[in-house]
């Protein structure tokens, strides 16, 4: 399915998380997260519901502050300091499990906003970028229409389309097709894997464990905000080695 | 077994719905005849109002329109249509409609207050109808073929009316081929409407302009050294320091070198009816718009300094009665400023009223934020954009539509609001001038003339506005479920 041979991982640091602690208040919801992803790398995060894995993908671009551990985002370290915020923002492209497109601007306007403004790329320049990537994405053809009148996977590579015209070197999928009705969620699985293909390094919160198998270097498996268990994806599925894996492969699996 | 078996090999065509079930008969059997209940209901409703018209309408059709006093029009009126017939005694309003509108302005003048009110109009279209270049053509338009009617009206000769023509026609072009230029004219109109209000030389109007100028100039060179709001901060003290100051020194040098340029002075005491009503409703709707965004931001703010005080602000101004706040006008700013600052009693009222609208409106916007999902933030965050560039771009569009409804509501109701300032002695056109008008002994016994004349205009603005909400709406509804 996947082309493996353009699929290389450097030896290059992308994200380096190193005793990561992260507390809601009294609750402590991620417990000492450490985690490497290498250039290059595709990381599929699953887990049970609440287990904190939109939290931890949400620390690596601060739209969640962590209390205590680093986080080093393409050798920029996150703290406080809202430059340093600003310039991992632009580097890293989000997509999340409702889209969140701007309903007030037509799909154009809204893969152009972000690199005419951040990055002050000229309109012309961004269009044509932006074009680019909906043909990549293949609705060049919806560019002028508002997103309340695509349907939800349309959104959805509308949203990824929108990440892309960033530039980004790294990109995060936050449950991209939970939203999703089930002859949609195809559709975004083959434009994600289109995009694995092109080197992205990529991680992904996902329970499509048929995604996982074709383009993940490694899954990551969480529960109770705490990495349980990591392996490349056969062994993980083959062997999983702790109980609370075992647990959860069977139900997701099914039966 | 056979039921559950079923194939259909033809698909149907759309048919026209049966007839009785389209047209003025569904319609009154469904709206107004649903039930005995409702038909009942209906026909109390038509007796009703043909109670109200048949009683009032003799009253308006018998109005006389030429008279020198109510007891003229009285014997008229009894003259025409007989003995105790009732009839409006509009000679009141024909007579003394100058007053209703102008107040007491020099009559001379009237040129200036209907200038300013149709550049008003010219300033507005641009930002109303978003460059598009025809209803701002049309707005442009339509406000100089009024202009040129009214300046008619008041007894302008020809050849003055033939250079106002000459000048809407000019802006008319403008908005037609280049309509964004005309934000040049809303940028400008401020101080060209308080020129043409208020009189006296060009050069001080110029000079506030100048460091609203300044202002923005070292704030697009700060900007993006220091961040927003640091800049925000050094130009709105440079700004003040210009008006305080500087501005003083060179405005009155200009006025001395230069003092062909200015106007008749007119004093905020002859200020009145409509003309008052305008300029403090139309001032204080431009000012508390932008407050109100403001101060709806900052209550959301992270920072607890600003939250405290954008919160402290709209509870206190809300927990106070505007009439509170006029009389303050009126008194205590006058403590509080040094004295020597003669500060204008129609400006000190606009600021009140405007703080006192911003208030409301924040807490509409506030609503509108409300209603964004959170993820839109988080959308424009992690794309990078920056604070004030995901306000500007992302929430405020949105929340502001969201809030229209309720902006506009608080827009026309500090529009009606401005009667109010009759209370601090301002000739509002309600109550103000009608007790002028009433002192003259030929007009005393009319009561409700004045009263369906003022009603009448304030709802053809208030209506419109309202209008231009729905058409606002409308155009801005991208979702098409
Ligand atoms: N803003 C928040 N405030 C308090 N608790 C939160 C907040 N967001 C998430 N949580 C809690 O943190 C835990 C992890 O949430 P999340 O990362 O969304 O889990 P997952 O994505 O794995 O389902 C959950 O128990 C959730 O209730
Ligand atoms: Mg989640």
């Amino acid at each position: 399915m996947a082309n493996a041979a353009k699929m290389q991982v450097t030896d290059e640091v992308a994200i380096q998380i190193t005793a990561m602690n992260k507390w809601y208040g009294q609750f402590h919801v991620l417990r000492d997260i450490n985690m490497t992803v290498n250039r290059g790398e595709r990381i599929v995060v699953c887990g049970p519901s609440g287990s904190g894995k939109s939290t931890l993908i949400r620390c690596i671009n601060r739209l969640e502050e962590h209390q205590a551990g680093t986080i080093i985002v393409d050798g920029t370290e996150l703290t406080s300091d809202l430059k340093n915020i600003d310039k991992v923002r632009s580097e890293v492209g989000m997509v999340f499990q409702h889209f969140n497109l701007f309903p007030h601007l037509t799909i154009l306007e809204n893969l152009t906003l972000a690199p005419i403004w951040v990055r002050k790329t000229p309109k012309r320049e961004a269009e044509e970028t932006a074009m680019y990537f909906l043909e990549k994405v293949k609705i060049p053809e919806q560019a002028l229409k508002y997103p309340g009148q695509l349907s939800g996977g349309q959104q959805q590579r509308v949203a990824i389309a929108r990440s892309l015209c960033m530039k980004p070197r790294i990109m995060l999928f936050d449950e991209p097709t939970s939203a999703l009705d089930p002859e949609m969620i195809k559709e975004v699985l083959d434009t994600m894997i289109s995009l694995a293909e092109d080197g992205m390094t990529m991680i992904c919160v996902t329970h499509e464990m048929g995604f996982a198998q074709a383009v993940a270097n490694r899954v990551v498996f969480m529960d109770q905000g705490q990495i349980v268990e990591q392996n490349e994806p056969k062994e993980f599925f083959a062997n999983p080695k702790s109980d609370r894996t075992k647990l959860f492969l069977s139900q997701i699996l099914g039966h | 077994m056979s039921n559950s078996h079923f194939v259909r090999t033809q698909m149907l065509p759309a048919q026209k719905p049966p007839v009785g079930e389209t047209g003025v008969i569904k319609w009154m059997r469904e709206n107004l005849f649903s039930s005995w209940f409702n038909a009942i209901l209906t026909f109390i409703g038509l007796w009703a109002v043909y109670a109200l018209v048949s009683s009032s309408a003799p009253w308006f059709l018998n109005g006389v329109w030429t008279a020198s006093s109510v007891d003229e029009c009285r014997a008229i009126i009894a003259a025409s249509a007989g003995e105790g017939a009732s009839g409006a005694c509009w000679a009141m309003i024909n007579e003394r409609w100058h007053q209703f509108m102008f107040g007491f302005f020099d009559r001379d003048e009237y040129w200036r207050p209907l200038l300013a009110f149709a550049l008003l109009f010219v300033a507005l279209s641009p930002v109303l109808y978003f460059n598009l270049r025809r209803p701002t053509m049309i707005m442009v338009g339509g406000a100089g073929a009024v202009l040129v009617v009214l300046l008619w009206g008041v007894g302008t000769d020809g050849w003055h009316l033939f250079l106002a023509a000459a000048v809407m026609a000019a802006l008319a072009a403008l908005a037609w081929f280049a309509p964004k230029h005309l934000l040049w004219v809303t940028l400008a109109f401020p101080a060209t409407a308080f020129f043409l209000l208020w009189g006296g030389s060009v050069w001080a109007p110029v000079g506030v302009m100048l460091g609203f100028g300044i202002a923005v100039l070292i704030w697009r060179a700060l900007h993006g050294l220091i961040g927003v709001t640091p800049a925000a901060a050094v130009a709105a003290l440079v700004a003040f320091v210009w008006w305080g100051f500087l501005q003083g020194l060179l405005t009155g040098a200009l006025a001395q070198a230069l003092p062909a340029f200015s106007l008749p002075a007119e004093d905020s005491d002859r200020f009145g009816g409509f003309l008052l009503s305008f300029v403090i409703g139309v001032s204080a709707i431009s000012a508390s718009l932008p407050i109100g965004i403001l101060l709806a931001l900052g209550r959301r703010s992270d920072m607890f300094l600003i939250k405290t005080l954008s919160v402290g602000f709209i509870e206190f101004v809300r927990g106070v009665p505007l009439i509170t706040m006029l009389f303050t006008a009126s008194l205590l700013l006058q403590y509080f400023l040094p004295p020597q600052t003669n500060f204008d009693l129609i400006l000190r009222v606009i600021i009140l009223v405007s703080l006192f609208a911003s208030a409301y409106i924040a807490e509409v916007i506030r609503g509108g934020l409300a209603a964004l999902p959170r993820g839109q933030q988080e959308a424009a965050d992690s794309l990078g954009l920056d604070y004030w560039q995901a306000q500007r771009l992302i929430i405020m569009p949105q929340a502001l539509k969201v809030a229209i409804p309720g902006i506009v509501s608080s827009f026309i109701g500090l529009f009606k609001d401005t009667t109010l300032v009759a209370l601090v002695g301002l000739a509002d056109p309600l109550q103000g001038i009608t007790k002028v008008v009433k002192a003259d002994i030929a007009w005393k016994a009319a009561y409700w003339e004045p009263f369906i004349f003022v009603g009448a205009i304030f709802f053809i603005f208030c209506f419109s506005m309202s209008r231009y909400s729905m058409y606002l709406e409308q155009k801005l509804k991208t979702d098409h479920r």
